[in-house]
Parts: structure tokens; C-alpha cells; sequence
């Protein structure tokens, strides 16, 4: 039977731990306050790898299909340096960059496409859709247009996040008030003026917002195009060349590489928009 | 027409471009091949020539609507080359991701409006887990779906529409439950009101409209994963399958009609949650 663990011990010690940090977190939560909130959600995940790992030794699962996460860990400390050249392959060139290039161009373009009422209405509704659809796939066709090496990596990632940042930038732009904008015009500002000083600050939540979903595209976007063709480097070309040889510690390992990066972009994202946007109602906790 | 003028603009102007480009990016394929036969180009051959390649940069959108329609209309549809029935196994990983994740996020929302630890300790990896790239997670969830020996391909694909499905489902019932006022819910006290009751009388009805527009997010997250569940999975079938067959044996135009062909979908897909959206309204009795 496959239900019956072979060392019944790792999964009773494991269920208990996770047990006793599940109560120490409905001690915690029922508190509330600052630490609490920190202290929580690092309960909980530390709760859910002890039980991996307790599944996985009571059960001797083969490391062919799952490593435990000690494993994983101690395979992440072995491949330290190639971790950091596909990261810097995939995340730094290839995402990053597309990632400036996209938002850039999406924020040039909604200002230039706000002075049009024309285009904004024909651009928003144009530019919903495609927001929608799954752009994923014209990653073959930038894959064969710019090459294997990080530039179509990048032109995917500009793709991916260049509308949904102008359709937010686009509302953004029209966020500040009839008043504020009228009391501009009393002071004689100009349209630059009027544009710098009122309406982009006035933009900057909904510019963030749009941000941070592309923020998660960008690194979805850059691995991706990996599967259709890369150099022998990068995060997703390691991926799929190591579940086809079964190293499933190397996956999961970059697995961790992405879900770190992917957490630390958005959190950099977060944290630069506490900051621009401190006025704002929903940065007031 | 003033809201539909615009847009028509705009959708000419991309199409009169993109008729640029593909004249563009073609050119050198035909002043290669009028160098070899040593003959040169005059303008009008230069357009013939960069409309009607079999293997372009970019298509024309011209030959990409007559590769759609062939796809879908040229062939029986239970034909592997038919984008009808390639469709039709990317729609069905699509919907059931789509309910997968729809039962999860609520199951998940209602969970966190009860209890407030769930909150504090799933909310943040609830975040975090979609920070993570799922192109990175889908290998390893074919490989873990197939050791527990479900043959089935479309179970992972809709698992990993799941996972790009439910978080929006999730924000927003979170959200939806929240969103009675104080007022309310004392009203519903007075009437001593128990909380299954709460739930079912004030905390759903008022979640509807927050449900709905997260569902529109969510199908359009489950198609992109149910596609993307394709390409690493080595599919076979499906819209994905197919970009990744047209990208390895170079065929652009299998590439292009099987991308618009997922675009339609969306759109379809898009619409009719739409049109289940105004259909519940009315029946729950408000302003459809």
C-alpha cells in the first residue's frame, strides 16, 4: 500500500511540529499588532516545508520526483555560482531590462496619447483587450526574430508589460480633479507644469499598481522564452534540460532562485511606492 | 458609432502598420532571391513579393486570417490540423482550472473572513505565491502528477490554471465578504441573525458584484496557463502546442493563427462571463 509511510516516526514528528506551530500562530494572530504580522506568515511557511519534509522521509519518496527541502538545500549551497549566472541571464538582462524599456514606453506613450481624447477613446478599450490575451505566445516569434541571447527575452518583456502599465498610467492620468486642475489654470501653469506637478503625482498609485503586475509578467515573460530557444544559460533553459536529465534538486532549486527574485522585484516595487506615494490613503496603515 | 468610431481608428491604424512592417521585415527575403536570379526588384514585385511568403518574418495579416480560417474552417474538426479541436483541449484545461480555482479562492476567502489566523498566515504566501514565475512551477507539476500516476494530461495543465486563477477569485471574495457596512451587519443582529445566516443573506449577496469582476480577471489568467501549461509539458495537442510546433519547425504561420486563435478564444471567453455576469444580476433582482 502506498498510503502506509515506511518510517512512520518522521511523519508523526512532523504532523506534531506542525501542529504546535499552528497553535503558536492562532496565539499569535489572536494578538494582532506589528510582530505579529511579521512573525505569522514565516510560522506558517516554516510549518508547510517541516511537513514536506516529513513527507517526504516517512514515505521515502525518491528524489527523482520530490527532494526534500533540506536536500534542495544543500544542493542550493553546492550551485551557488550557476544559480547566479542564469539569474543574471534571465532576471538582471533579460527581464529587468525589457521590464525598463516596457514601462518606460508605456508611460511616454499615455502621456502622449492623453492629449487625444480620439485616441484615448479608441487606445483603452484596444489596449483592455490585449491586457487579456495571452501574449505568452509571441515569445516563439521575438525567440526567431531577435535571436536566443537575452534580447528577445527582453522584447518579450516589454510586450508583456507595456499595456498593462498604459492602461493604468491612462486612468491614472485622469485621476486628478476638475478642482485641482482648474486651480492649476488659475495660477497660470502651463501644461508641463500642470503635468509634473499635479497629474503625475496623481498617476503614481495607479502607475504602481500597473507596475506590479508587470512586475510578475517580466519574470513569466523572460522564462518562457527560454523553452524556445537560449543560450546555455538562464533559468529557464536550466529548467527544462534539467527535468529531461531528472534533476529535480537543480529545478527546484531554481525554482527558489525565481520565487526569490519574483518576491524581492515586487517587494522592491512595494517599497519604492510607500515612498512616492506616502500621501496617498492606502499607504496609511 | 461615437464609441465604436475610435476604436475602428485605432484598430486601422495597428492593421495599416503592421501591412509596413511586414513590408519591411519581408523586403530582404525578395532582393535575395531576385539577386540570385540576378533580376532587379521594382517597387510593385517588392510588395507581390513580401505579401505572399510562405515562410515570412511577419506574416500579412492577410495571410494570417486566411491561415485562421483554414485552421478552422478548411478542415473536418476532429482533424489534428483543424485550431477548432486544438481549441478545444486548451478550453477544456482552461474551464476546468478556471472552476478549480474558482472553488478555491472562495473555499479560501471564506476561510479567511471566519477566521482571522487564516488570514495572517495565508494572505502573505497567498501574495507571494504569485511572485512566483509558474512557468518555473509547471515541470515539476507534471512530473509530481505523473509519480502519482494520473496519465492524464490535462491534470496539470488545469492545476496550473488553477494557480493563476484563484488568486484574483481570492482578492476579490475577500474583499466581496468584507464589504457590508457596520449597519448592516448590526441590522442583521437585531434580527439575531446567526452567522450561517449572515453569511448566506448579507455577506454573499453583497460579494456578487466583487465575485464577478475578479472572474473576468481569473478566465483570462487561466487561459495564459492553460497555454502556458502547454509548452513545457511536451503537449502534444492544444493552442500552446501548437506555437511551440510552429516555433521548432519553423512555420510562422501555424505560429501566428494558432496565437490569434488563443486571442479569440479569450475574447469569446471574456464575453460570456460577461453575459453570466448581467444574467445573475437580473436574477438576483438587481439593475441589470
Amino acid at each position: 500500500m502506498i498510503w502506509v509511510p515506511a518510517h512512520p516516526g518522521w511523519l508523526m514528528a512532523a504532523v506534531a511540529v506542525w501542529l504546535a506551530l499552528w497553535g503558536l500562530n492562532i496565539g499569535f494572530a489572536g494578538q494582532g499588532g506589528r510582530a505579529a504580522r511579521a512573525v505569522v506568515p514565516v510560522l506558517f511557511g516554516m510549518a508547510l516545508l517541516v511537513l514536506w519534509e516529513g513527507v517526504v522521509r516517512a514515505y521515502e519518496v525518491s528524489s527523482v520526483i520530490l527532494p526534500a527541502p533540506s536536500a534542495i538545500a544543500v544542493r542550493i549551497s553546492q550551485v551557488l555560482p550557476m544559480l547566479w549566472g542564469d539569474f543574471v541571464q534571465t532576471v538582471i538582462k533579460g527581464a529587468v531590462t525589457g521590464y525598463l524599456i516596457g514601462a518606460g514606453a508605456a508611460v511616454a506613450v499615455s502621456v502622449l496619447i492623453d492629449r487625444s481624447p480620439f485616441l484615448k477613446a479608441g487606445l483603452l478599450p484596444v489596449g483592455n483587450f490585449v491586457a487579456a490575451l495571452p501574449i505568452i505566445g509571441i515569445a516563439p516569434i521575438l525567440v526567431a526574430w531577435f535571436g536566443f541571447d537575452w534580447h528577445s527575452k527582453a522584447a518579450v518583456v516589454v510586450v508583456m508589460v507595456f499595456f498593462p502599465v498604459l492602461v493604468n498610467m491612462v486612468a491614472g492620468l485622469a485621476a486628478s480633479e476638475r478642482m485641482q486642475r482648474d486651480l492649476m489654470a488659475t495660477w497660470g501653469a502651463s501644461y508641463w507644469q500642470a503635468l509634473f506637478k499635479l497629474r503625475l503625482p496623481a498617476a503614481l498609485p495607479f502607475l504602481f499598481n500597473g507596475l506590479k503586475i508587470a512586475s510578475t509578467l517580466a519574470l513569466i515573460g523572460a522564462i518562457v522564452a527560454e523553452f524556445f530557444g537560449s543560450p546555455t544559460v538562464g533559468m529557464g533553459f536550466r529548467i527544462s534540460t534539467e527535468v529531461g536529465r531528472l534533476g529535480m534538486d537543480i529545478v527546484w532549486a531554481e525554482i527558489a532562485v525565481a520565487a526569490l527574485a519574483g518576491s524581492a522585484f515586487y517587494g522592491l516595487i512595494a517599497v519604492i511606492e510607500r515612498w512616492m506615494t506616502f500621501w496617498h490613503p492606502s499607504q496609511r496603515v | 458609432m461615437t464609441r465604436f468610431g475610435p476604436v475602428l481608428a485605432v484598430v486601422g491604424l495597428i492593421v495599416a502598420l503592421w501591412y509596413a512592417a511586414a513590408v519591411w521585415m519581408n523586403a530582404p527575403w525578395v532582393y535575395d532571391q531576385a539577386a540570385r536570379a540576378n533580376q532587379k526588384v521594382e517597387f510593385g514585385q517588392l510588395l507581390a513579393g513580401t505579401m505572399a511568403q510562405s515562410r515570412p518574418v511577419l506574416p500579412a495579416p492577410h495571410q494570417v486570417a486566411a491561415e485562421l480560417w483554414k485552421g478552422v474552417a478548411g478542415q473536418s474538426v476532429t482533424s489534428k490540423r483543424s485550431l477548432v479541436y486544438h481549441g478545444y483541449v486548451t478550453l477544456q484545461a482552461t474551464l476546468y482550472g478556471f472552476v478549480l480555482g474558482i472553488g478555491f479562492g472562495v473555499a479560501l476567502a471564506m476561510a479567511i473572513v471566519r477566521w482571522r489566523v487564516m488570514e495572517a498566515s495565508v494572505m502573505p504566501w497567498a501574495i507571494i505565491s504569485q511572485t512566483i514565475p509558474i512557468v518555473a512551477l509547471a515541470p515539476m507539476i507534471v512530473v509530481l502528477t505523473n509519480a502519482m500516476g494520473i496519465e492524464d494530461r490535462m491534470v496539470p495543465k488545469a492545476i496550473i490554471s488553477a494557480y493563476l486563477s484563484f488568486f484574483p477569485v481570492l482578492v476579490g471574495m475577500v474583499k466581496g465578504l468584507r464589504s457590508p457596512d457596520q449597519m448592516q451587519i448590526d441590522q442583521l443582529l437585531t434580527w439575531h441573525a446567526s452567522s450561517a445566516q449572515m453569511f448566506w443573506k448579507l455577506r454573499l449577496p453583497a460579494s456578487m458584484a466583487f465575485f464577478f469582476a475578479s472572474l473576468k480577471v481569473a478566465i483570462a489568467a487561466s487561459l495564459v496557463g492553460a497555454i502556458v501549461g502547454e509548452l513545457p509539458t511536451g503537449a502534444i495537442e492544444g493552442l500552446g502546442a501548437r506555437m511551440l510546433i510552429g516555433s521548432q519547425f519553423g512555420e510562422p504561420l501555424i505560429m501566428w493563427a494558432a496565437l490569434f486563435a488563443a486571442a479569440l478564444l479569450a475574447g469569446g471567453l471574456i464575453v460570456l462571463v460577461g453575459w453570466i455576469e448581467r444574467l445573475a444580476k437580473r436574477r438576483m433582482g438587481g439593475a441589470a
